[in-house]
């Protein structure tokens, strides 16, 4: 069962990695994020069987974070989206040279 | 202080009759500098007043108000700081005159340069031969401060003027005092300095400003070949001390071999630039758009004679090498009959008497190149009295026409000859002294000339019938091509006195009214040289005239009192001649002993004079405006054969096109192109990179995903 | 047994991960995502992380999800002019880059670094932990003795989050 939750992570994450590169809408591209975090909670998990319960708890931790990171992410898009109108990631280029 | 000094250094010369101390000889080189730097400084206070007067016009006004103090005390230390070198030079003199030198007294002060094994210290030698040189220096040049102080009175740039002719006497001073070939080539350089500086003394004028440049660059050419002997002797001797490189001479060099012959021959190079010699003499005639004061002193006395100097120092070394020594004597004989040609058909006052100039210092060569150093000094000596003299009188005869057709605004050369004419009724005094001068030069006896240049060509004749003569046949050509510029010399300076004192006034009734002579501190030097210019052949009589009418059948005190003091400094190069071409002749090529040759020279010199002063009197002479250019062989004369043009065709023009290429296509196409390059390359690695900074976030994804791809990858 | 529900669970969990990136509207994408994430709670359950899986679907699919839905609703998304997906050469890139990554991923799962298979032993680290606390205890009992300082921290995080959100979101500061 290892090793093929590890596989199915590293599909789960490389996936997760395409979608922030494909898409355009900057909502989906957070969840993208949140698919990548999964995939990194479950090889930790996996792998927390062979080493210990420090793996589990690890994982409590990533959620938390998970939902806090949400929370202002979502908060800053508001914010951004009281501004543009949008929420198309290619109007966000104030940063373009 | 000074006889008391004087007196006892004669007595305790007397007594210890072999060593000598020179009385302060280093103040002798310090006070021209001295008089530069106070000159120097009223120049620059003077500065902003002058330029400003001559960039409005107003030369001739800049009197109006009363002479500054810029412009009155140069009067004093110009010419003063001259006059005591020249007393310390006589109180020197007199000191060597009663101890009986038989090696250069070298005095150090302090060390120059000192590398490795290679040392030069700042140091100075006297002997005879530097003491010739130094009296002739200090003494013609104070004449020619005094004759200055009169000449260039109305001109703005007074103060500059006597500076920067009291720092040529301090380089030529240095140039013959120093104790090394290094020393030397401080004074040559310096001179030639000084030289452009003179020369383009008026450099507002584009035409005076050229000259100048010609004259340095031209002299440069030469100083390469100065340096290129020097660096020869360094890698042979390791030194370019004089008393080392004379003193291993014999050891190190062969006779005739080929690292003499180089030595000899660039330095043969160096001189032909300073003296004005074929191939590089070009500078000179264009060098009298300086002050006539400037060509007497620079151009006549003393510069131009430095290239002789240079030779008669390396006497031992040239005598080493019979095959420089002939080309020395070749270059000077051909460089006198053609600038002699040349004299024939010039019209501006000042340009016969330059080529004239380069005419007798060919003659001096000729004489250092046969072996006759002595005799090479005397016509030096000789030549500064009646040359200078014939500048200053020149001068004069320019003051005066100019002040009489600056009355009338007439716009007529000054120079020209053709516009002057009758002027002895006007200048009596100029007259006089300029036919003195102008009998010397042609060597008449009993007068100066005379018995240099005699002495020159009957060496000449002499050492072609030498037992062992290298180039017999080759001399006997030099000897009669000399004879013929002597009598060509003769005509072309009867001609000079004709046009400009004799005969009808051709400049005009109401200059003639201006016209006056010149005021005392211009007429008293003209005196002075005009004795010195009759007498001084009187300073070495050789032994065969001597005992004939023409040495006054012995009678008379005179000796060969010039070839005596001469001798430590020349005898060995006379035992190396003696060794390898053993006894002179005793009887020209074609015969005829000495005495025979001297008449025949002088009274046919006479019947050049006479003849040509009766042919040219009644000659209608048309004034400069009128006058036609010449056409045919006079043409080819009067245009100088044309070496200007050729050389402009062959060396200036190709340049010219080498520099431009230089800076268009290599300095500002390449050179700039990759400084350029390295900028442009800069902004275009610049450009590539802002390409990444799209603002989105999917691209920074993407390269930081990218990134990870290549970390992971290399840790495989 | 377990073997087929885990395939099952996982080509859910793949498939739905496919459905949020290939999503056609936001809310498509969403629902996609949480069948993701409830297929992956089952797979913890299967790895015997009890815990982990009820707290996956409560505070995962449950809150952080839902969260997203309100501000999709929210920004009344869905009527952009541009399409959402970029297209073309976007896709290819995307699609290279990924697959570079996941090779590579696959290189060192099967074997890459030796150390990984042999280091690991056998998968029963944790079943004496579980025997003695159940499945709660034995994630309760290190959280609140050996890491109580992370946890600490962690409240302390949650507080500037929730802060930070309300100062971001309101409107008029």
């Amino acid at each position: 069962m290892l090793t093929e939750s590890l596989i199915l992570s590293a599909l789960i994450f490389v996936i997760g990695t395409m979608g922030v590169i494909v898409r355009r809408n900057v909502i989906i591209m957070f969840l993208c994020i949140e698919l990548q975090l999964n995939a990194v909670n479950l090889t930790f998990v996996a792998l927390s069987r062979f080493v210990g319960i420090e793996g589990q708890l690890f994982v409590f931790f990533v959620m938390t974070v998970a939902a806090a990171e949400a929370a202002v992410g979502l908060a800053i898009i508001i914010s951004i989206f009281r501004h543009y109108e949008t929420v198309n990631v290619d109007n966000f280029n104030l940063l373009k040279w | 202080m000074t006889i008391l000094g004087l007196y006892l250094n004669v007595i305790q010369a007397a007594e210890a009759h072999v060593s000598w101390e020179p009385f302060l000889p280093g103040l002798i080189i310090l006070l021209p500098l001295l008089g530069f730097v106070i000159n120097g400084v009223l120049a620059l206070s003077a500065a902003r007043l002058s330029s400003d007067a001559v960039r409005a016009g107003r030369e001739h006004d800049f009197f109006e108000g009363g002479r500054a103090a810029t412009h009155t005390w140069p009067t004093w230390i110009g010419p003063g700081v001259m006059g005591l070198a020249f007393l310390l030079t006589v109180v020197n003199f007199v000191g060597m005159l009663g101890a009986d030198l038989h090696e250069s007294v070298i005095r150090t002060y302090w060390t120059w340069m000192a590398t490795g094994s290679f040392e030069v210290a700042a140091a100075i030698q006297l002997d005879q031969l530097a003491m010739v040189m130094m009296l002739v220096i200090t003494g013609v040049g104070f004449l020619i401060h005094v004759f200055s102080v009169g000449y260039m009175q109305d001109d703005p740039g007074y103060p500059r003027y006597f500076a920067y002719l009291n720092l040529f006497v301090f380089f030529m001073l240095i140039l013959v005092m120093g104790s090394s070939y290094a020393l030397m080539f401080v004074g040559w350089e310096g001179v030639g300095l000084c030289s452009y500086l003179l020369i383009g003394y008026w450099f507002s004028d584009e035409e005076k400003a050229s000259a100048g440049k010609k004259a340095f660059i031209v002299n440069r050419i030469g100083d390469l070949g100065f340096l290129l002997a020097v660096f020869l002797l360094y890698v042979a001797f390791g030194s370019v001390d004089y008393v080392d490189v004379f003193g291993g001479a014999e050891d190190l060099f062969t006779y005739g071999g080929p690292l003499v012959t180089a030595v000899t021959f660039f330095f043969l190079v160096a001189a032909t630039g300073k003296s004005a010699q074929i191939p590089l003499y070009i500078w000179l005639p264009d060098a009298m758009a300086g002050p006539t004061p400037v060509s007497a002193l620079i151009h006549a006395a003393t510069m131009v004679t430095a290239g002789v100097y240079l030779v008669v120092r390396s006497s031992l070394l040239f005598a080493m090498s019979p095959l420089s020594s002939a080309v020395v004597a070749g270059i000077g004989v051909l460089t006198a009959l053609f600038a002699a040609t040349i004299a024939l058909k010039q019209n501006d006052i000042k340009k016969v008497l330059a080529y004239s100039t380069v005419s007798q210092l060919g003659y001096m060569f000729l004489g250092v190149g046969v072996g006759a150093y002595t005799a090479g000094v005397f016509h030096l000596m000789t030549h500064a009295f009646f040359k200078a003299l014939l500048f200053l009188g020149a001068g004069a005869v320019i003051h005066s026409m100019h002040h009489a057709l600056h009355h009338t605004h007439k716009d007529w050369d000054a120079q020209d000859m053709r516009n002057m004419g009758g002027l002895r009724k006007h200048m009596p005094i100029t007259w006089v002294t300029m036919g003195l001068a102008t009998l010397a030069i042609a060597g008449i006896w009993p007068f100066a000339g005379f018995f240099s240049k005699d002495e020159i060509i009957w060496m000449t004749g002499a050492m072609a019938g030498a037992e062992n003569a290298p180039y017999a046949g080759l001399y006997t050509v030099y000897w009669v091509m000399a004879l013929a510029a002597a009598m060509l010399t003769a005509f072309y300076m009867t001609r000079l006195m004709v046009m400009t004192f004799h005969g009808t006034n051709r400049t005009g009734a109401a200059e003639a009214e201006h016209l006056h002579e010149a005021p005392k501190t211009m007429w008293i030097p003209l005196a002075v040289l005009a004795v010195l210019s009759t007498l001084g052949g009187w300073l070495n009589v050789t032994e065969d005239l001597q005992e004939s009418f023409l040495g006054g059948f012995g009678m008379l005190p005179m000796s060969e009192w010039l070839h005596h003091w001469l001798e430590p400094v020349t005898e060995a190069a006379h035992h190396v001649q003696e060794t390898h071409l053993g006894e002179i002749a005793h009887a020209a090529p074609f015969g005829g002993g000495e005495v025979a040759w001297g008449v025949i020279s002088t009274v046919a010199a006479l019947i050049v004079v006479i003849v040509t002063s009766r042919m040219l009197a009644t000659k209608d002479v048309p004034v400069a405006t009128e006058d036609a250019e010449p056409t045919g062989f006079a043409g080819l004369l009067y245009n100088k054969w044309y070496v200007d043009e050729l050389y402009d065709r062959l060396f200036v023009t190709p340049l010219q096109s080498l520099s431009r290429f230089c800076w268009r296509v290599i300095d500002a196409g390449i050179i700039d192109g990759f400084v350029n390059l390295a900028g442009n390359g800069a902004r275009a690695l610049g450009w590539v990179g802002s390409l990444f900074q799209t603002g989105q976030v999917n691209t920074y994804a993407f390269f930081i995903t990218v990134g990870v791809l290549i970390i992971l990858g290399m840790s495989l | 047994m377990a073997d087929l529900l885990f395939y099952a669970f996982a080509a859910v969990a793949v498939g739905g991960a496919f459905g949020v990136v290939m999503g056609r509207s936001p809310v498509a994408s969403l629902l996609f995502m949480v069948a993701c994430l409830a297929s992956i709670a089952g797979i913890f359950v299967l790895l015997e992380a009890h815990f982990l899986a009820a707290i996956q679907i409560m505070v995962y699919a449950g809150a952080i999800m839902v969260l997203f839905l309100f501000v999709i609703m929210l920004l009344n998304l869905g009527h952009d002019y541009q399409r959402d997906i970029r297209g073309g050469v976007g896709i290819v890139i995307g699609f290279a880059v990924a697959g570079g990554l996941g090779g590579l991923l696959a290189r060192q799962i099967s074997g890459g670094t030796p150390g990984l298979k042999t280091a690991l032993g056998t998968g029963d680290a944790i079943d004496a932990a579980l025997l003695e606390h159940g499945a709660v205890g034995a994630i309760a009992r290190p959280l609140f003795t050996d890491y109580v300082v992370p946890f600490e921290l962690t409240g302390i995080l949650l507080l500037v989050a929730i802060v930070g959100a309300i100062v971001l979101a309101k409107k008029g500061v």
